[in-house]
C-alpha cells in the first residue's frame, strides 16, 4: 500500500480501512458479475430456444431452401470482435499499474476494433442476407438468426457507449491504480460479449453445417 | 441469556393486554382445530362422486387413476394429522412451560428432522413416484392394443369427429363400449384440451403435432367432458359428449354416419341451402358445403346443440339460430333474422335430420 | 458509551434526509423504500383481491351472467399477474428492502440509489398495467398467456402488449432488486457475522435473488420474442412457420415454477425468523433449514415440465419431471419438522404474529400434500386444469406466502412505526383469514375431482358444482373482511397503538437493537456479532450503540457503512454511501416512455425517451461528491 490509497479510522483501536476497493472488495465490481449472469443465462436460453426449434422442425436445416450461412465474412468479423479483448485485456494491466496514457490508447483501439465488427456486420452482413437469403419474417430460421445475433450486437453497442464512458472518465483523471473498478467492470463485461459470440458463432453458423 | 418474564409483556408503557400469557380466548380454542377438521370431512363426505367426477371411474384408464389417487389421498390425511396434532400439542404443552424449560437443550432435535423430514417422506415419495410410474407406463401399453381411430378436432369452441369410414360429426362422439378407441386428437386454431374425467386423463390438442389418448367405456352410457385448457371467450362452453354403444349399436351408427343426409324436398332444406347458413356449415347430400362450422349431416340425432350449451329442442334451437350471441356471446356464429314460417321450417327440417 | 457521542451528531447529520416532496422523491434510505415497498404491494393485493371478488360473485351459481365472458377473462388474467407480480413479491421484497441491513448490522443496501429505483419502476409498471383499464384492454389471455391464444391471430387488441411489456418492464425491477439483495447480503454483513450466523429470514431473500437472477431471464424472452411475433412479423410460436407453441410453455414455465418458490422461500424465512421468538428458543436444525432453502431454489428449476404433462410429451421426460418433483418436497418437509421440532422443544406462545405462522404451517402442509399428488404424472392429468389445482396453488401461495406476510406486519410493524398493533383485533383478523380461506378454497379439492374445470367464466347446472361454489363465494367474503381488519388495525395503530420500544418481542435478531422505528442511520456502532441469536446472547447490544471495546464500530460518524468479506464477514473497506439523488425517478420516467412508446408505436417518442434514458444513465453515473464514481 503506498500513501495516496486513503485510509479511515474506523472506531475500533488501531484499525485503518480503506475507501475505495477493487475487485472482490468493491460492491460494483459484484454488481457487474451478477449482471453478467443476468445476461448469461438469457442467452444460454435464446440459443437453447433456437436448439428447440431446430430439432422439432423436418429434417432439412436451414429449412425452405436457404443456404448454409456464410462463413468467410463472419470468420472475418469473429477475428476483429476476439481481437478486441487484447487491448481491453491490457488497458485493464496498464491502470493496475497507473499508467494512464497506456490505459486510453488501448481503451480506444478497443473501441474500434469492436465498432468494426459491429459496422462489418450492420452495414455488409445484414444487408447482403436481407436481399439474397431471408428476412426475420421468412420463417422462425430467420427471426431466430436475426434475433441471436440482433441481441448479441445490441450487447456489443452497449458496450461501445461503457468504452466511451470510460474512455471519458479516464481524461478526466478519475482512475489510478487503486481506483479503477469502472475499468475493471467494463473489461469484465467486453470479455463476456465476446464469449457470447464464441457460442453464437458455434450455434448459428458452424452447426448446421454439421447436420 | 433470556429474558426472565414468562410472556411476552411489550416494554413500552401503556395498558398492558389483558391476553398477555398466550391464551388465545378463555381456553375455548381447542375446539376450533375440531371444528375445522369435521367440517372438512363434512365436505368431502358429501361425496367427489358426480357425472364428470375422477373419482366416479366408468373405464379402465379411469379406475387406474382413482386407484392412484385413493392411496394418496389416505396417506395425505394421515400425514396431515400427525403434523397438526404435534403443532396442537406443542402449543398445548407449551403454556405448562416456564423459559428455563423452553431454552433446554433438545439433542433429539435434529435426528428427528432427518428421520421425518428425509427417511420418511422420501421413503413415501419415492414409493409414490414408483407406484405412479408404473401406473403411467400401464396405461401407455393399454394403449397400444386400440382397435378403433377416431380423429377429435378443437376449433373456437367446438369439436369436429371424424370416423374411419368417413363420417363426420361434431361435439358428440361415439364409441363402442367395452373397445379401446383410440383419439387422434388435433387443432384448427389454439390450444384446447380433451376431458371425460369418468372415462381417463386429458391430452392436449397442440397446433403443429398430433396427440394421441385412448378411451374405453366399460358399459354403454353417457359420459360428459369439457375443453380444459383456456381457449379465448367460450372456453367454458365446450362441452364433449361421449357416447358408448353396444358396439353392434356403434357400428350401425357409425355406418349410418357415413350416408348423406335423406333425401328431402322440405321447405326447411331450401332455407338452409340460401341462406348464410350453407355458408359455414355442410350437411352431405345437400347444396350446404360449408367447413368453417360443424357438419350438420345428422345432426337431429343429438341431444345438444352448440356444443354442449343448451339440449336439442325446438324452442332452443329458435333461439339459438336467431341469436347465438344471447346463448354462446362470441361464438363464431352470427344472428340470422329469418321469417317465421322459414325459420320454423328450418327447425323443423334440421331436427328431422338423424 | 460517552466516546461515540460526538461521532453519533456527525452521523445524525450525515444521514438526514430533509422532509418534503424533494427528499419523498430522491430518497434512497433503505427503510422508506422497504414500506414503499410494502405499501403498494399491499395496494395491489386489495386490487387483486377485488378482481377475485367480483369472479367469485359470477360463479356463486351456474351459468349467472352477472360478467360477460370477456371481463371474466381480463379479470382472473389479472388476479394473477396482479398477485404474482404486482403484490407477492414486491411486499416480500418490501420487507427485505427494509429488514435486511437492519438484520445484517448495516447502514443501507449496497446500492442505494438502484433500490430506489427499483421502486419506481416497479410502480411505473403497475400503472402502465392497469392504464389498459382506463381503456377497457386488460391482457386477457391468463398470466400464462399460452400461444397460439396470445399471438396478433387471436387476440388482435393491445391486451396482450400490455402484458408482454408490462412484464418485460417490471422485470427491471425485479432483477435490479434481486442485485441488490445478492450483493448487500454477500459483502455487508456485520463483523462476525459469518455466513453460518445469518439469520434465516436473510437466507431467504439470498434465495430468492439468486433465483430471480437465473429464472426470470427465461420470462423476459419468452415476452420479448411474443412481442417480436406479435409486432414485427417473426415466427418463434406459430407452427405455419416453422415455429413451436411449446417453446412458450417452457419458456414461461422454466421461469414460472422457480416463481412460485421465489415467492416462498422469503416466506418461509418470516416463519423462520418469528418461531425461535415466539416460542423462546434458538431454533432447532438452523443448518438443514438453510440448506433446505437453498435445495428448494436448486431443485425448483428441473420440475418445470410439470405443468406441461398434459401436452404430448415423450414418456421419459415425464417420469423424471415426477421424480423431481416428488423430491423437491423433501426439503420444504425439512423444514417443517424443525419448526415442529422447536415448537415441541419450546415454548409457543401464540400471540398473533404466532398464530399467522401456525396458520401457515397448517395450510402450506395441506398444499405441499396436495403437490405431490400432482407430481404424479396420471393423476395429474386427471386433475390438472381443473379446480383441484387452483386449490393446490392457493394453498402454498396464500397459506404459504400471504399468511406469514401478514405475521410478519403484526412482528415487524412495531418496528416500523414504533406502535404495536391491537392484539385482540388481530386474532379476529387472524381467524377471519383462516376460516374464509379455508371455506374458499378446501371446496376447490372435491370439485376438481368433480370435473370442474378452471378458467370458465360460468359453468352449467346438475352436476353438482353448485353448492361448493356457494360455499366459496362466502368464504372470499370472510377472508376479505379478515384481510381488512388487519389493514384498519394497522392504520389505526399506528398512531394509537401501545408504545413498542425497541424490542417489545424480546426478539434475537440484530433489528432489536435500533430504536422503533431506527434512526435514519439504523446503527451508531456496527456491531460485531458473536452469535446467531446476538440480541440473546450479547446484552451489551440495544439502541444505544454496541462500545468499541465490545466491538462496536461508528466509522467516524460519516455517511458510509461498512464492506466485509464473503465468508466470514471480515472488515474490508469503510463505503461510502449515495446521498439522495433524482436519476431513479428520472430513469423510471425515461422507461416508462420507451415502454408507452412501444406499446402505441409512437416511434419518434420513443426515440426520445431512449435518449433520455441514456441521458439519466449518464447522470446516475457522473461524479458528484464524496462518492466519486470509480
Amino acid at each position: 500500500m503506498s500513501s495516496d490509497l486513503l485510509l479511515v479510522p474506523t472506531g475500533q483501536p488501531e484499525e485503518r480501512l480503506p475507501t475505495v476497493g477493487s475487485g472482490t472488495t468493491n460492491f460494483g465490481w459484484w454488481g457487474m458479475v451478477l449482471f453478467i449472469a443476468v445476461e448469461a443465462t438469457l442467452f444460454a436460453l435464446l440459443l437453447a430456444s433456437y436448439f428447440y426449434l431446430r430439432f422439432r422442425s423436418g429434417p432439412t436445416w436451414p429449412p425452405d431452401g436457404i443456404e448454409n450461412p456464410k462463413l468467410k465474412l463472419v470468420l472475418v468479423m469473429s477475428a476483429i470482435l476476439w481481437s478486441s479483448s487484447i487491448p481491453v485485456h491490457l488497458a485493464h494491466g496498464a491502470i493496475k499499474r497507473g499508467e494512464q496514457a497506456k490505459l486510453r490508447v488501448y481503451l480506444a483501439l478497443g473501441f474500434l476494433l469492436g465498432a468494426v465488427f459491429l459496422a462489418l456486420q450492420c452495414g455488409v452482413e445484414y444487408p447482403d442476407i436481407l436481399r439474397h437469403e431471408f428476412t426475420p419474417r421468412t420463417d422462425a430460421y430467420g427471426s431466430m438468426f436475426f434475433t441471436i445475433t440482433g441481441l448479441h450486437g445490441a450487447h456489443v453497442a452497449v458496450g461501445l457507449l461503457m468504452s466511451a464512458w470510460v474512455q471519458l472518465r479516464a481524461r478526466q483523471g478519475a482512475f489510478d491504480r487503486y481506483r479503477h473498478v469502472s475499468v475493471q467492470n467494463f473489461v469484465m463485461y467486453w470479455h463476456f460479449v465476446d464469449v457470447v459470440w464464441v457460442f453464437v458463432l458455434a450455434t448459428l453458423y458452424l452447426s448446421p453445417q454439421l447436420g | 441469556m433470556y429474558p426472565e418474564t414468562v410472556g411476552l409483556e411489550p416494554a413500552g408503557d401503556g395498558k398492558l393486554d389483558p391476553v398477555s400469557t398466550g391464551r388465545v380466548g378463555s381456553g375455548r380454542w381447542p375446539a376450533a382445530p375440531v371444528v375445522f377438521v369435521a367440517v372438512g370431512v363434512a365436505l368431502a363426505a358429501g361425496g367427489c362422486t358426480g357425472d364428470s367426477s375422477v373419482v366416479s371411474p366408468k373405464g379402465p384408464a379411469a379406475h387406474s387413476v382413482a386407484g392412484l389417487w385413493w392411496p394418496m389421498l389416505v396417506v395425505a390425511t394421515a400425514v396431515f394429522t400427525l403434523v397438526a396434532g404435534m403443532l396442537l400439542l406443542a402449543a398445548a404443552r407449551g403454556r405448562r412451560k416456564t423459559e428455563d424449560q423452553a431454552k433446554g437443550g433438545a439433542p433429539w432435535g435434529e435426528p428427528f428432522i432427518v428421520i421425518a423430514g428425509v427417511v420418511v417422506s422420501g421413503a413415501i415419495l419415492v414409493g409414490f413416484f414408483l407406484f405412479s410410474l408404473g401406473r403411467m407406463r400401464a396405461l401407455a401399453e393399454s394403449g397400444r392394443n386400440t382397435k378403433l381411430t377416431v380423429s377429435v378436432i378443437g376449433h373456437d369452441w367446438w369439436w369436429e369427429v371424424r370416423y374411419p369410414n368417413g363420417a363426420v360429426s361434431a361435439n358428440e362422439i361415439h364409441i363402442p363400449a367395452g373397445v379401446k378407441v383410440r383419439l387422434a386428437l388435433a387443432t384448427d386454431d389454439v390450444i384446447h384440451s380433451f376431458w371425460v374425467p369418468r372415462l381417463g386423463p386429458k391430452t392436449d390438442m397442440i397446433p403443429g403435432q398430433e396427440n394421441t389418448l385412448w378411451l374405453e367405456a366399460s358399459e354403454p352410457g353417457i359420459y360428459r367432458g369439457q375443453c380444459a385448457e383456456f381457449c379465448g371467450l367460450q372456453h367454458a362452453n365446450m362441452i364433449i359428449r361421449v357416447v358408448a354403444d353396444a358396439p353392434a349399436d356403434f357400428d350401425r351408427w357409425m355406418a349410418a354416419q357415413a350416408h348423406p343426409a335423406a333425401p328431402s324436398d322440405d321447405a326447411g332444406r331450401g332455407v338452409f341451402e340460401t341462406q348464410t347458413c350453407a355458408g359455414c356449415h355442410r350437411i352431405r347430400g345437400t347444396a350446404a358445403q360449408g367447413t368453417a362450422g360443424p357438419d350438420l349431416t345428422h345432426f337431429g340425432g343429438r341431444a345438444t346443440l352448440g356444443a354442449g350449451v343448451l339440449p336439442l329442442s325446438p324452442e332452443n334451437l329458435r333461439r339459438w339460430i336467431v341469436d347465438p350471441q344471447a346463448i354462446k356471446p362470441g361464438a363464431p356464429m352470427p344472428p340470422t333474422t329469418l321469417a317465421a314460417d322459414q325459420l320454423n321450417a328450418l327447425v323443423a327440417y334440421l331436427e328431422g335430420l338423424r | 458509551m460517552t466516546t461515540l457521542a460526538p461521532d453519533i451528531e456527525h452521523l445524525e447529520e450525515a444521514w438526514h434526509e430533509t422532509p418534503g416532496l424533494g427528499s419523498f422523491l430522491t430518497t434512497v434510505d433503505h427503510k422508506r423504500i422497504g414500506k414503499r415497498y410494502l405499501y403498494t404491494g399491499l395496494i395491489f393485493l386489495v386490487i387483486g383481491g377485488v378482481e377475485s371478488l367480483v369472479m367469485r360473485i359470477q360463479l356463486t351459481h351456474s351459468n349467472l351472467h352477472v360478467l360477460d365472458p370477456e371481463t371474466y377473462n381480463q379479470l382472473f388474467s389479472m388476479h394473477g399477474v396482479t398477485m404474482m407480480f404486482l403484490f407477492a413479491t414486491p411486499v416480500l421484497s418490501g420487507f427485505g428492502n427494509y429488514l435486511v441491513p437492519l438484520m445484517i448490522g448495516a447502514r443501507d443496501m449496497a446500492f442505494p440509489r438502484l433500490n430506489a429505483f427499483g421502486y419506481w419502476v416497479f410502480l411505473g409498471a403497475g400503472l402502465f398495467f392497469y392504464s389498459s383499464f382506463l381503456v377497457h384492454r386488460l391482457p386477457d389471455a391468463g398470466w400464462f398467456n399460452y400461444t397460439p391464444l396470445s399471438d396478433s391471430v387471436y387476440s388482435a387488441g393491445p391486451n396482450v402488449d400490455f402484458y408482454a411489456l408490462g412484464l418485460i418492464f417490471v422485470g427491471i425491477s425485479t432483477t435490479a432488486g434481486s442485485i441488490n439483495f445478492i450483493v448487500t447480503i454477500l459483502k455487508m454483513r456485520a463483523p462476525g457475522m459469518s455466513l453460518d450466523r445469518m439469520p434465516i429470514f436473510v437466507w431467504g431473500e439470498l434465495a430468492m435473488a439468486l433465483t430471480v437472477v437465473f429464472a426470470l431471464p427465461a420470462l423476459t424472452l419468452a415476452n420479448v420474442l411474443l412481442e417480436l411475433e406479435r409486432r414485427a412479423g417473426f415466427h418463434f410460436f406459430a407452427p405455419a412457420s416453422g415455429g413451436q407453441p411449446l417453446l412458450w410453455q417452457h419458456l414461461f414455465w422454466i421461469f414460472g415454477h422457480p416463481e412460485v418458490y421465489l415467492v416462498v422461500l422469503p416466506a418461509l424465512g418470516i416463519a423462520s425468523a418469528i418461531i425461535p421468538t415466539f416460542c423462546r428458543r434458538p431454533m432447532i436444525g438452523y443448518t438443514y433449514i438453510v440448506l433446505a432453502e437453498m435445495a428448494i431454489a436448486l431443485i425448483g428449476f428441473g420440475v418445470w415440465v410439470h405443468h406441461m404433462f398434459a401436452t404430448g410429451l415423450p414418456a421419459i421426460g415425464l417420469g423424471f419431471i415426477s421424480l423431481t418433483s416428488f423430491l423437491v418436497v423433501i426439503p420444504s418437509g425439512v423444514q417443517i419438522f424443525a419448526w415442529l421440532a422447536t415448537m415441541w422443544a419450546g415454548k409457543p406462545v401464540l400471540r398473533t404474529p404466532m398464530l399467522f405462522v401456525a396458520g401457515f404451517i397448517i395450510l402450506f402442509v395441506i398444499g405441499g400434500l396436495s403437490g405431490p399428488m400432482l407430481a404424479a404424472v396420471p393423476l395429474d392429468q386427471q386433475v390438472t386444469d381443473s379446480y383441484f389445482v387452483v386449490a393446490h396453488f392457493h394453498y402454498v401461495l396464500v397459506g404459504g406466502a400471504m399468511f406469514p406476510i401478514f405475521a410478519g406486519i403484526y412482528y415487524w410493524a412495531p418496528k416500523m412505526t414504533g406502535r404495536l398493533l391491537h392484539e385482540g383485533w388481530g386474532k379476529v383478523s387472524f381467524w377471519l383469514m383462516f376460516v374464509g380461506f379455508n371455506l374458499l378454497f378446501f371446496p376447490m379439492h372435491i370439485l376438481g375431482l368433480r370435473g370442474q374445470p378452471r378458467r370458465t367464466y360460468t359453468y352449467q347446472a346438475g352436476h353438482g358444482w353448485d353448492f361448493l361454489n356457494l360455499l366459496e363465494t362466502v368464504g372470499a367474503f370472510v377472508l376479505a373482511v379478515g384481510i381488512l381488519v388487519t389493514f384498519v388495525n394497522w392504520v389505526w395503530s399506528a398512531k394509537k397503538g401501545q408504545p413498542a420500544g425497541h424490542d417489545p418481542w424480546r426478539g434475537d435478531t440484530l433489528e432489536w437493537a435500533t430504536t422503533s422505528p431506527p434512526a435514519e442511520y439504523n446503527f451508531e456502532a456496527i456491531p460485531t456479532v458473536r452469535s446467531r441469536e446476538p440480541m440473546w446472547d450479547q446484552p451489551e447490544l440495544g439502541p444505544h450503540g454496541q462500545p468499541p471495546e465490545a466491538g462496536g464500530r461508528t466509522l467516524g460518524g460519516g455517511h458510509n457503512t461498512l464492506g466485509t468479506s464473503l465468508l466470514e464477514a471480515e472488515p474490508e473497506v469503510v463505503a461510502p454511501m449515495p446521498h439522495e439523488s433524482p436519476w431513479p425517478l428520472l430513469l423510471t420516467l425515461a422507461l416508462t416512455g420507451v415502454f408507452t412508446g412501444l406499446l402505441v408505436r409512437a416511434w419518434v417518442f420513443w426515440a426520445v425517451a431512449a435518449v433520455a434514458a441514456v441521458v439519466s444513465v449518464a447522470g446516475w453515473f457522473w461524479p458528484r461528491g464524496e462518492t466519486q464514481e470509480t
